[in-house]
């Protein structure tokens, strides 16, 4: 018996020792150093997003105030200065995007995802071109607005519209992604049902992939709405003029100016006051997207859980 | 096959009742829309192309990739455009420095580390990052990044690198483009190593692997390519910007990669000269497109890389 018990004993011995290899082994230094290193990489993007808000906030808040809203730009007096004319020519600018882009980007990915024949070369050349206009640098677009919608052949003028049909162009490509993923998503058995019951191709569409595809389309419209309102480069070079002490008439003439724009000719200026002024733009301007982009994720979260 | 079912014994028509005219001038219409973004990408070469040929009527093209020093609007004016490539060079070399490993790091921490609680919160904040509008960032690398990184220069360093910086400089405009960079690395990156499948990480972990082999040996090598476009994308978007080097870089045409100098970026001369007073018609008029149309090429030919590199992960598992 007690021959027994040595050996029982030596083999639970040996069993522990291994088990506490293991257990060694399991604190892997070079592991934990590599998470920690990762971690840190991630914290410094989330840090420096704090980093920007409070600063933000803190240089702009004295004067977050009415006056803001609903002044005219001044360069005497500093203290009562707002953007009004800024937050008119945004809205004009926004509303002349909404209206453009969204029947050409939608009609586009209708016809990319329910009619294209992706054999065909020419069906992948325009999503070639589409890729790649995403990544365009947003200061080319500006010269083309510039050459083309400002001057001749459409010879608009620096009016709002032109600033509106510049971004379009510059968002179309998002509009177009975002519209594709929603129709993809719109289960094929409805079409092949509703095909099933004599609808043609085009009642098929009109009556079933655009209702499913609506809430995926409209985020992707705010997405990209919320990326043209912060677009600066490209409305610099197609008339967003400098300094504009009167309401823009209205989408087809007279000059005008966009909120960032305006936080632009602002920042430029070494001055204190204009500094303070910049920063209660910039905070207008991010709250703004703060709300876009919530509402853009509250609409996607709805969706993904309903399908 | 149309004639055949109309002769059918039932005498049963598939053909549509009406000829659908309308249907098809829809189709016509959907097709011109999806046509825009190759009309646009025409518009754009026919808009730069025009006035750059009439620049190069001015100055040769030799002269405009061998003249030394860029002074467009001094009397005796010479476009050596070198120089402004130079100055793009310098900034997006110090934003990659940033934000490609950050970006990196970034991803492979949410794809491979992060629970799925984690995920749900840094997601949303790393969107929120990437659509903070490029003003926001130009203003914060005038207003707080420069000044922070002036006053606290890190003088005890040798030569000229140990000069305090003019209120303009590369590093200031390089860091904040990186910050500004690193949601796009990031997310490309993690949709690659997302794309990789399940079975080849359970294997690793089966053989014994730790955390740290499965993300280095098996993750990032699988999604290796995606990782390179992401880099590639993150590169072009750095190219492209304007505000923020505008604002944080300068306007000084130099020839250099310290970070405490000031550089003039493509991008910021086109900014910079396009809402100046500049006449109509005269040569530093046309030298906006003709730098415009490199600017075009260069980003050109960098995002057709990065959809080269696109394609490639996605037939390995697909």
């Amino acid at each position: 018996m007690s021959h027994q018990s040595v050996r029982t004993r030596t083999a639970v011995q040996a069993v522990r020792d291994s088990s506490l290899r293991l257990e060694k082994r399991g604190v892997d230094v070079a592991g934990e150093l590599f998470r920690a290193v990762l971690l840190l990489c991630i914290v410094l993007g989330v840090l420096m997003l704090a980093t920007l808000l409070a600063y933000v906030t803190w240089r702009g808040w004295p004067r977050l105030d009415l006056n803001l809203f609903t002044q005219m730009p001044s360069s005497i007096d500093l203290t009562t200065a707002g953007f009004l004319p800024a937050i008119v020519g945004t809205i004009w600018i926004m509303l002349g995007v909404l209206v453009t882009v969204v029947p050409l980007g939608v009609s586009a990915a209708l016809y990319l995802e329910e009619y294209a024949d992706t054999e065909r070369w020419w069906n992948r050349a325009i999503e070639v071109f589409i890729q790649n206009l995403a990544a365009v640098p947003s200061i080319v677009f500006g010269i083309l607005g510039l050459a083309f919608i400002v001057r001749a052949p459409l010879a608009l003028g620096p009016v709002a519209f032109a600033g509106s049909l510049t971004l379009t162009m510059l968002v179309l490509p998002t509009v177009i992604i975002a519209s594709r993923e929603a129709i993809r998503a719109v289960p094929s058995t409805l079409r092949q049902a509703s095909m099933a019951l004599g609808a043609s191709k085009w009642q098929t569409v009109w009556r079933q992939v655009i209702p499913g595809a609506v809430p995926g389309i409209l985020t992707g419209t705010i997405l990209s709405m919320s990326r043209a309102i912060g677009e600066t480069a490209p409305l610099l070079l197609v008339g967003a003029t400098t300094f504009v002490q009167f309401l823009p008439e209205g989408p087809l003439e007279g000059r005008y100016t966009a909120i960032p724009v305006q936080i632009f000719q602002w920042v430029v200026r070494p001055q204190e006051e204009f500094r303070v002024l910049a920063a209660a733009g910039c905070l207008v301007l991010v709250v703004l997207l703060l709300l876009m982009n919530s509402v853009a994720i509250w609409l996607r979260a709805r969706f993904s859980r309903e399908s | 096959m149309a004639s055949s079912t109309a002769d059918s014994p039932a005498g049963l028509s598939l053909e549509p009742q009406s000829r659908r005219v309308g249907e098809k001038a829809i189709v016509a219409w959907l097709f011109l829309a999806a046509l825009a973004a190759v009309l646009i990408t025409i518009a754009i070469v026919v808009a730069l192309l025009e006035p750059a040929a009439e620049f190069f009527r001015f100055v040769s093209v030799t002269e405009f990739f061998s003249t030394a020093r860029w002074t467009p609007t001094q009397a005796d004016p010479e476009f050596g455009v070198l120089r402004l490539l130079a100055g793009t060079g310098a900034a997006v070399l110090y934003s990659c420095i940033i934000a490609l490993p950050a970006g990196l790091g970034a991803a492979i921490y949410m794809n491979e580390y992060a629970s799925f609680r984690v995920r749900q919160v840094l997601k949303p904040l790393l969107e929120i990052l990437e659509g903070i509008p490029t003003v926001v960032y130009g203003f914060f690398a005038v207003a707080f990044v420069a000044p922070l990184m002036k006053d606290n220069w890190w003088t005890w360093l040798p030569g000229q690198l140990g000069e305090e910086p003019g209120t303009q400089f590369i590093l200031a405009a390089g860091v904040v483009l990186g910050i500004m960079i690193i949601p796009t690395v990031a997310s490309v990156s993690q949709d690659a190593m997302a794309a990789i499948p399940r079975g080849l990480r359970e294997a690793a972990y089966g053989l014994g692997s730790t955390r740290m082999q499965v993300a280095t040996r098996v993750v990032v090598p699988g999604a290796l390519s995606g990782i390179v476009a992401s880099f590639v994308l993150g590169l072009s978007r750095a190219i492209g910007e304007t505000i923020v080097v505008l604002l944080a870089a300068g306007a000084m045409a130099n020839l250099s990669i310290l970070p405490n100098d000031p550089v003039f970026t493509m991008t910021a001369f086109i900014g910079r000269t396009s809402t100046g007073e500049i006449a109509y018609g005269t040569t530093t008029y046309y030298s906006i497109f003709a730098v415009g149309a490199l600017l075009f090429v260069v980003t050109l030919v960098v995002n057709l890389i990065s959809i080269a590199l696109v394609r490639k992960f996605r037939e390995v598992y697909e």
